[in-house]
């Protein structure tokens, strides 16, 4: 099923384009120019990020890390590896990035920690950037319960991610 | 965010002398910045593709529809803002854009939106309870096709990127609601305390 949507999606907007005589040659390259500027805007805090997050498998801290965290991630079926992305995702996006990169690299593609990673990569946002963005565009200092409750849904996607990637694609 | 890149070399460098792992430490700071350009390359198609079609989508008028049949759901969850006004619309085309994962149009829409907001409603330095939803819709992932998340895995040998769509969307929609349902109690907890707007 999951085979039709990005073939349709592609076609569909395609046709529909053309009906209301869209330059899409024109439209496509202004898109893709501006997908290939935030590519290179990444790179230098990924490179950064990649590092960081490098030193930290590589010196052991994450294999500490998770095994201290198992018994929480096992009651909700999250796997351990992938807590430090739970960490950092609402931090930084490119941070998030090499989390995945390091994830998917030790467990292999297609393992359960590395779908749950991506998983939760595509459902969350990078929740402090974006609420300090926000709001300093407005100058509003008091923000209220405005990062309780984006937590409080972040929270909620780490809770149903495990189970929910489980259920669907198996714990392998 | 700077705290986190203290600690974490920081950790990493008592860990890996605790550990007797300094030589693989010192070995992947070198070797990681290579990787993270290797990365940047290989999501750089999909995401230049997804980015094009995207634009093509919104020249054609797609994000104006969408927005438009936004309109009425959207308005339900903001109560305080004026139906027809300038606002209300520059609300409705950021969570469009976001929907339909146009990153670079949705933030200068919902900042856009944000400001119209406060014009409204004069907020001054403390945020609305509108403000909050609009901050915590927008840091809740509302796009229907993850394609940095496909991206990702296709760099790194996933058989089937796509697979995880519906798991993504599951999860999405969990976090969707808890983000609203936790927006709107908690303006209710703390309306009471404070007796603020």
């Amino acid at each position: 099923m999951t085979d039709w949507i990005i073939p349709v999606l592609t076609v569909g907007v395609l046709i529909y384009a053309a009906i209301k005589k869209v330059d899409v040659f024109g439209a496509f390259c202004e898109g893709a120019s501006e997908g290939l500027k935030t590519c290179a805007d990444i790179l230098p805090a990924l490179v950064l990020l990649i590092v960081c997050v490098g030193m930290f498998r590589a010196s052991g801290a994450v294999d500490a890390l998770t095994k201290l965290l198992e018994p929480l991630c096992g009651a909700v079926s999250f796997p351990s590896e992938a807590v430090p992305l739970v960490i950092l995702r609402p931090f930084s996006g490119s941070g998030a990035m090499a989390v995945y990169n390091e994830i998917a690299a030790a467990n292999g593609a297609d393992s359960f920690a590395e779908r749950v990673a991506a998983t939760l990569i595509g459902s969350s946002e990078t929740t402090f950037y974006t609420i300090a963005v926000y709001f300093s565009a407005v100058k509003v200092k008091k923000t209220r319960h405005a990062t309780a409750a984006a937590l409080t849904a972040d929270l909620t996607a780490w809770i149903v991610c495990g189970i929910t990637v489980k259920l669907l694609l198996g714990a392998e | 965010m700077k705290i986190i890149l203290l600690i974490i070399p920081i950790v990493s460098l008592i860990f890996a002398a605790l550990n007797g792992r300094i030589g693989d430490l010192s070995e992947s700071i070198l070797s990681k910045s290579g990787e993270a350009v290797e990365l940047v390359i290989s999501i750089c198609g999909i995401m230049c593709f997804w980015s094009g079609l995207m634009r093509v989508a919104e020249k054609a008028g797609l994000l104006e529809k969408l927005s438009k049949l936004l309109s009425a759901p959207l308005g339900l969850l903001f109560g305080g803002i004026n139906k027809g006004g300038k606002a209300m619309s520059l609300i409705c085309a950021n969570i469009a854009a976001n929907i339909l994962g146009l990153g670079n149009a949705s933030t200068p829409l919902g900042i856009a939106a944000m400001k119209a907001i406060a014009e409204e409603q004069q907020s001054g330095e403390h945020a609305t309870n509108d403000m909050i939803m609009l901050a915590v819709l927008n840091t809740a992932s509302l796009q229907i096709i993850p394609a940095t998340a496909a991206a990702l895995r296709l760099a790194n040998g996933a058989r089937d990127p796509m697979e995880i769509l519906p798991c993504v969307w599951i999860v999405s929609a969990y976090s969707l609601f808890i983000a609203v349902a936790s927006a709107k109690l908690m303006s209710k907890i703390k309306f009471r305390k404070q007796g603020e707007p």
